[in-house]
């Protein structure tokens, strides 16, 4: 990813037109690590306006399941389609996307087949990293990594800079231990010791992996064992965001200069923690099902030291 | 009614009896099945004599494996209504846990 995409900010006719598309979406700003959320509605025009015309935007989409035909939507290529509409109409052109896991439900080459061709209707660079669901085929991930890991490292994290950011990939979905939630492991912690060795604090990071990087629930799994050994390293750093996916709804979470998030699915919700059995496709009613997919877009406004964080759903019921 | 009653109850003492006794007795060779349905193994312990077929079957609407904690057996991921057997031939305590979902572990307890 070359530096010439933040040249892609978006002007104050795409902003405005941005802030329409967003609907009654909230947008978060984090100014100093507090977070402040106001409708768009209420936001400035003209404040958006100027904060947008020094940075750029970047996607985020996360577990389409591809291949994916239960009762909690029997055609989850179909909502990927819907998410890519949406993105292709975006009035101001993202720098890139980045795909936070489980591309598809069953490692099926035809499934990755479908996920890249209707992905690539975007006509976006896209940064992916590995779910679960990504690494089950009889090669342990072989057919993940043949595609998508070819300028990775070991089991396919990497890095790259883009408009004065630096972005990390991570793995934490492949050799489970029993008992445990997701994992980073020693060799990719080197690995990233190793790749923040010598970055300016002022550098803004983005971190991203499927499964969060803080426990949100034990008992479901949602959670990375070793995530807080990464998180060390992050701390010098003024500005950390953390995009992860895996539970299929939204939830945030400020820690000191690290802000959590996880994105919306393309293909089914899942349960909050604690209000059902177990995690899982969660059914709802047809007309509800587009109202908790969708994407999230990120804004990165240089001098100001914050970054925007935009979800939203495939439609508004 | 009153006998109607009573000869309700008897029934429900015998088949609860009769229910509570099963999962003390090892079971023999024949196929048992363990569940895999809302993210657990049901039941998550079972003890069988050596000989054993064990078929785990899938319920879910996500995948699941049936890994070996110490590489004993190891399944392909199962989907919804997709099942793998493994004859436990080997008297000892094998634990296992599904290789997507780290949290989900179960035991099979195998006697001679």
């Amino acid at each position: 990813m070359s530096n010439d995409d933040s040249s892609k900010g978006i002007d104050r006719r795409g902003a405005l037109e941005c802030m329409i598309w967003a609907g009654t979406g909230v947008i978060w700003t984090l100014s100093g690590g507090v977070p402040k959320s106001s409708q768009l509605l209420g936001t400035s025009p003209a404040q958006a306006a100027g904060k947008a015309a020094t940075g750029f935007s970047f996607l985020q989409i996360s577990d389409s399941h591809v291949g994916f035909n239960k009762p909690a939507n029997p055609d989850a290529l179909g909502t990927l389609k819907e998410a890519i509409v949406k993105v292709s109409d975006l009035p101001a052109k993202p720098a890139f996307m980045i795909h936070t896991g489980d591309i598809t439900h069953l490692s099926k080459p035809g499934q990755f087949d479908d996920a890249e061709k209707v992905i690539g209707e975007s006509k976006l660079d896209v940064h992916y990293v590995p779910g679960e669901h990504d690494l089950i085929d009889e090669d342990n991930g072989k057919a993940y990594l043949d595609r998508f890991g070819k300028n990775a490292k070991g089991g396919g994290w990497y890095s790259f800079d883009a408009g004065g950011v630096h972005f990390i990939g991570l793995v934490n979905v492949a050799n489970l231990k029993a008992g445990g939630m997701g994992s980073l492991g020693d060799e990719q912690l080197a690995w990233l010791a190793d790749d923040l060795k010598g970055k300016p604090t002022s550098t803004p990071v983005v971190v991203f992996a499927h499964i969060p990087l803080w426990t949100i629930s034990a008992d479901w799994g949602w959670g990375t064992e070793d995530s807080a050994r990464a998180l060390t390293l992050l701390t010098r750093f003024g500005s950390v965001t953390v995009l992860n996916g895996h539970i299929h709804q939204l939830m945030q979470k400020v820690e000191g200069n690290v802000t959590f998030h996880t994105a919306r699915s393309t293909a089914f919700p899942q349960p909050a923690p604690g209000t059902a059995p177990a995690a899982g496709p969660m059914l709802v009613p047809a007309e509800k099902l587009r109202g908790l997919l969708g994407i999230t877009s990120v804004e990165v406004h240089h001098g100001k030291g914050a970054l925007a964080i935009t979800d939203t759903p495939l439609a508004t019921s | 009614m009153l006998k109607l009653r009573t000869r309700r109850r008897a029934r429900a003492v015998f088949i609860a009896v009769t229910l509570a006794a099963v999962p003390a007795l090892p079971v023999r060779a024949a196929d048992t099945e363990v569940n895999i349905e809302n993210f657990t193994f049901a039941p998550k312990e079972l003890t069988v004599k050596a000989g054993t077929v064990i078929v785990f079957r899938n319920r879910d609407d996500i995948p699941h494996t049936v890994n070996g904690t110490n590489a004993e057996f190891h399944s392909k991921a199962l989907d919804t209504d997709e099942s793998f057997s493994f004859t436990f031939a080997n008297p000892g305590t094998y634990e296992y846990f599904c290789g997507l979902h780290p949290q989900m572990t179960g035991r099979v307890v195998v006697t001679p």
